[in-house]
This record gives C-alpha cells, structure tokens and sequence, in this order.
C-alpha cells in the first residue's frame, strides 16, 4: 500500500504500538491538546478553531462541527455531549476500530468539545453489540479518571467533566441522532420532530451536542496542531483526513485513513488491493446500503464531500462497498431493501409500508416469478417514499434503489423475462403479502 | 425479584443518569434480568418496571423495539452470524447455511436439539471487513473458516468459557 500520510490523525495506533495504553498516549503528546486548551483558550476559541479549521461532521451529514457547537445556548445548564457510537450502517466499520485502538483521542475529543460548549457530563451511546467494545473503553475511561483528564476540576483549570458508557440493544435508527436520544432516555428509539433541535433541546430537554465518534477524533489535533497543520490535509472545502472503511469484492477489505479528496481508485486499488480475481468493478456504494450506486467508471471520483455529491452520490460515512462483474445487481439491491426493512423503526408509513412493499416485489423478481410491471412497481413505490419519511433513514432507501434500476436495467428486465404480466398486479402482491 | 448483586449493579447503573431521569436506565437494567434466563420473563419484566417507576407496558413496548431482547427461550448460546450485503459478497450466506445444516437444524437457523446453540442470521455487526463473522452472546467472532467455527462450536460443547474461547480469535 502506498503512503499518503506521514502520519495518521486519527489511526495513531497504526503509527505507536499500544497507544490504547494512556500512559503511552501521553508520550505521544496525548492530552496535551486538553492542558493546552484548559491554559490557554476560552471555551470560544476552541469552537472557532473547530470551524476555522472545517471540520465535518464524519457520521454521514458532513455538517460542520464548530458551526454545530456554536448552536449551543450559553444559559441554559446543564448541557451534554452525547457521542454518537451507534455505528450501524452496512459497511461501516470505523468508529469500533477508533474506540477499541485508539479510545483515549475519543476521549480527549469530547473533553474539548464538552470544554468548548460548557457540558459537564457527555454519554458514549453505542450499539448493543459493542459491550465487548465498551470494556475496554470503560478502562481507558477510568485511567483517563485516574489521570485526572476526567471528573472534578480537571487539571486545576475549575472545569469538571463525567463520561458515561451506555449501550443500545440493537435498532438501526438510534443512529439517526433524535431517536438516539428517545433511546438514551429509555423510549423506543423512534424519531423526534424538529424543531427544536437538539442544541436547544436534546437530551432531558437540555442543550446537547450529538457528534459521531471519528468527528470528535479530529478535534485532538486540530487544537494541538493548529489550523493550518490540519488544512494541510484535504481539500478546501473537505479538510482533514477521513477514515474510509472498504468491504465487498475487493482483496484486502479494511480501514483506511486517508486525506479527503483522495481518488476512490486509489482506495480500491492501492488500500484494497483491487478487486478480488481481477475482475472489473461493477458497482460502487460509497455511503453504505443508504448508497447512490456509482458504476465502475466512477472510479476516478476523489473522494470528498463536493466531488462525490457532483458524481451523484454523496461520502456519507465512508462506507465504501464494491461490488464486481459476478454480482448480480438486482441481488444486491435486495439485500439492503431486506436490511431497512428489518430496521424501519414503524413510526412514519412511507417508510413503514414503503420497505414492507419494496420487500414483497423485490423477493418476488429475485425469486423468478417477477414481471415488468413488479419493475415498474419498485420506482413507483420509491417515488411515494420520497421526501414523505419523517427522518433521513427512510428517505435513504430510495437512492440505492433509483440508482440500481438506472444502472442494472437489464439485469431486472432478464430476470422477469417471459413471466406474464398480470392483469391485477394489486392483488397478486398482496398474494405475496399474505 | 432482585438479588442482592443484581440490586447493587442497578444502582451502579442508576448513578450514570440524573436521579429523575431513572427512565434512561430500562436497556441496562433489562440487560442484568435477561441474564437470569437468557430470556425475559412476565416477573423480570415487572422488576425493571417496579424498579424504574415505569409501567410494565412502557417496558414491554422497548422490548418490542429492540433486537437484542428476547421474550422466548434460546440457547445458551446465542450464534448471530452477519448475511448483510457486504458479508454476502463475502460468502457470509453459504457459510451460514452450511453452518446450520452441520448443526442440525435446517438451513434457515434455529435452536440445537441440546438447547446449547440458537443460531440465526442478523443484520450489519460492524465488522464488515472481517466476514465471514459473527457474535456469540456479543463476543465477536471475526474472518472465520467452517473448520474454526466448529473447533468454537466444540470447544462451547465441551464446556470452556465463551471468554477463553473468543480470546482465540
């Protein structure tokens, strides 16, 4: 694999064997970022520097993290910083990787974030299967305590801070940042209206900061660093590095820490090794099963937050899934229409009834007993969804399935070939239904 | 009822939260009654609602939610092997219906005649890069051969703990 950065950012622990270990983060000039900011900046100045230095919001929306945390109202108390841990997208496999090698950047993210917007207590909210991911993390927790980087008056500086672990039970849209707070409080992990947003009114009704766990990553170094060392990476609109996790048809799948703007050709070919077999890249998913499909002539897309939304796609999380010529596309489709059905969490209809719909026609085609009309169907039902779903999670079924008709046509039309078309398609899907 | 070390660890879990907001506590306290059985029963239910001053029916519509509550009987080991589409281009499906045909119970999942293995398919685990992969009881079981999960499977059989076993792999 070639070498893009002389240094990772956020995968340190690639670069310094055991920095899982605090007192070898603090030999690599861990926690230093927070004695520096609690000396030497305003809680203000942190926030200005996040932003100055463009950091986005790396759980998929891309929104800025300094602009997120200057929401935060001054006179409200108490406020939080809850992390967004709920790492359950098809394909994303990063922020597991961060909290189990590298927990101590986490933890030094949220102190500063929490410093910078007058938090005193911040919950880690990850999935239910992350408790073996949490043990260790709850001991990083408890050195960084121990250490007095945690608790009462951190440092001498008058600032005080808790970190608490809690883990979800498995539901796809606690990702989704309003739900996660419902989930946080002991509710079904549904959706919440917005306005107000969570910076006005969050977690217990209070102001609160919801950042995923790499977004906050990235505050360590800025901070430390300054802003033009962190703009020296990526592009001017994308700054930074972005960790991109690769899974599907490729040789060596993975995480891979690179500067955004980075061409996805050099993610498959040089990170990953190229596709398995040598064949040819058939499909590309680049935010997971909420994908655009990009075809393989995409390839030359770099990969940054403006460059992949002009490519018709967006970055997303960087989830990136490969699929080749030996995949069939309708196939694949099916596959996540199968996932977001199963996670839809029955709040809205349109994505309630959508996916339950998208699931009986697609099994029905997949299976061999499809028709033109089923075809017609799946654009029909996503044109319904569209702009009706009451969060992003259903609206994020209706690209992966736009784009895989747009692009594998021919593959839906092969598969319904010679079945007749029925003269009540209603009742025959709710045949299927039944 | 609550034992003594089940009480203690509640009020572990009660000071992460403010002490109105004993709501926030109903996962992790539905997690500690689960382990009695490895399955939620009316009386577990009723503890985590006296203990939280929720009702009952608030409790049994976050079980609903959630996938990893369980109000029927399951093996001692719960088997959830990952068949999400980036596993699937892995061969994460096969590898899971060879694995339910080698234990005997049909090729879609299910329970072993022993009561040991409740073996299913589920969806993303995060470990995408890793598959064939799975969790047992939460353990995470990565880039597995059918030779390394019935050496896992066996080892269980014979009575080792999952802790020691999931520390190979």
């Amino acid at each position: 694999m070639s070498k893009v950065l002389d240094r990772h950012l956020i995968f340190r622990h690639r670069d310094i064997e055991n920095i899982q270990n605090i007192d070898t983060y603090i030999k690599d000039d861990g926690y230093s970022a927070l004695k520096k900011a609690l000396k030497e900046m305003k809680p203000v100045d942190v926030t200005n520097e996040v932003k100055s230095a463009g950091l986005r919001g790396r759980g998929g929306a891309g929104f800025p993290a300094g602009v997120k945390w200057s929401f935060i109202p001054k006179d409200i108390f108490p406020k939080y910083v809850v992390v967004n841990a709920d790492e359950s997208e098809p394909g994303t496999f990063k922020d597991r990787e961060i909290m189990e090698k590298n927990p101590h950047l986490l933890l030094e993210g949220i102190a500063l974030c929490a410093y910078a917007v007058g938090a005193s207590a911040s919950y880690i909210y990850g999935r239910g299967e992350f408790l073996s991911t949490f043990r260790p993390l709850q001991q990083a927790i408890d050195d960084a305590y121990k250490h007095g980087f945690l608790g009462e008056n951190i440092l001498g500086s008058g600032f005080s801070l808790d970190i608490r672990l809690h883990l979800g039970a498995g539901a796809y849209i606690c990702g989704e940042e309003t739900a996660l707070l419902n989930s946080l409080e002991g509710l079904m992990g549904q959706p919440r209206n917005r306005p107000p947003f969570p910076a006005v009114a969050g977690l217990y009704a209070k102001p609160t900061v919801i950042n995923n766990v790499e977004t906050l990553s990235g505050v360590p170094y800025i901070i430390l660093n300054g802003i033009d060392a962190y703009r020296k990476y990526g592009t001017d609109r994308s700054p930074g590095t972005k960790i991109f996790s690769l899974s599907g048809r490729v040789n060596r799948p993975g995480n891979y820490e690179l500067p955004l703007g980075t061409p996805l050709r050099h993610l498959v070919e040089e990170c990953g090794g190229g596709v398995i077999d040598g064949k040819q890249v058939k499909g590309i998913l680049p935010s997971g099963a909420a994908s655009s499909i990009m075809g393989g002539d995409k390839l030359d897309t770099h990969l940054d937050y403006e460059s992949m939304v002009e490519a018709g796609s967006m970055l997303g999380s960087g989830s990136v899934i490969i699929l080749d010529e030996t995949i069939n596309g309708v196939w694949a489709a099916k596959k996540n229409i199968d996932f977001f059905r199963h996670e839809s969490c029955g709040k809205c209809s349109p994505c309630r009834e959508g996916t339950h719909w998208l699931k009986s026609v697609y099994t029905k085609i997949v299976d061999g007993h499809g028709t033109k009309q089923d075809v017609d169907m799946l654009g029909t039902i996503i044109g319904q969804m569209e702009g009706n779903c009451f969060c992003p999670l259903g609206e994020f079924v209706v690209p992966g399935v736009r784009t895989s008709l747009g692009l594998y046509m021919d593959e839906y039309l092969e598969m319904v070939a010679g079945n007749e078309e029925a003269s009540q398609p209603q009742k025959d899907l709710i045949h299927t239904f039944f | 009822m609550w034992s003594e070390k089940e009480r203690q660890e509640l009020d572990k879990i009660l000071e992460k939260y403010p002490p109105d907001r004993k709501m926030s506590a109903v996962l992790p306290a539905l997690y500690v009654v689960q382990r009695r059985k490895n399955y939620l029963t009316d009386d577990d239910i009723k503890d985590v609602a006296e203990a939280l001053d929720v009702t009952v029916t608030h409790v049994h519509s976050v079980i609903g939610f959630y996938t990893l509550f369980r109000k029927e009987p399951t093996g001692k080991y719960m088997v959830q092997v990952c068949t999400d589409l980036p596993c699937a281009l892995r061969g994460a499906e096969d590898f899971y219906h060879r694995l339910c045909e080698r234990m005997e119970i049909g090729s879609h999942g299910g329970t072993t005649d022993d009561d040991l293995f409740t073996v299913e398919g589920v969806v993303c685990i995060a470990a995408c890069d890793k598959a064939p992969c799975m969790q047992i009881n939460l353990e995470f079981f990565e880039s597995l051969t059918d030779d390394q999960i019935d050496e896992v499977i066996k080892r269980l059989r014979q009575g080792e703990s999952l802790t020691a076993v999931a520390a190979n792999y």
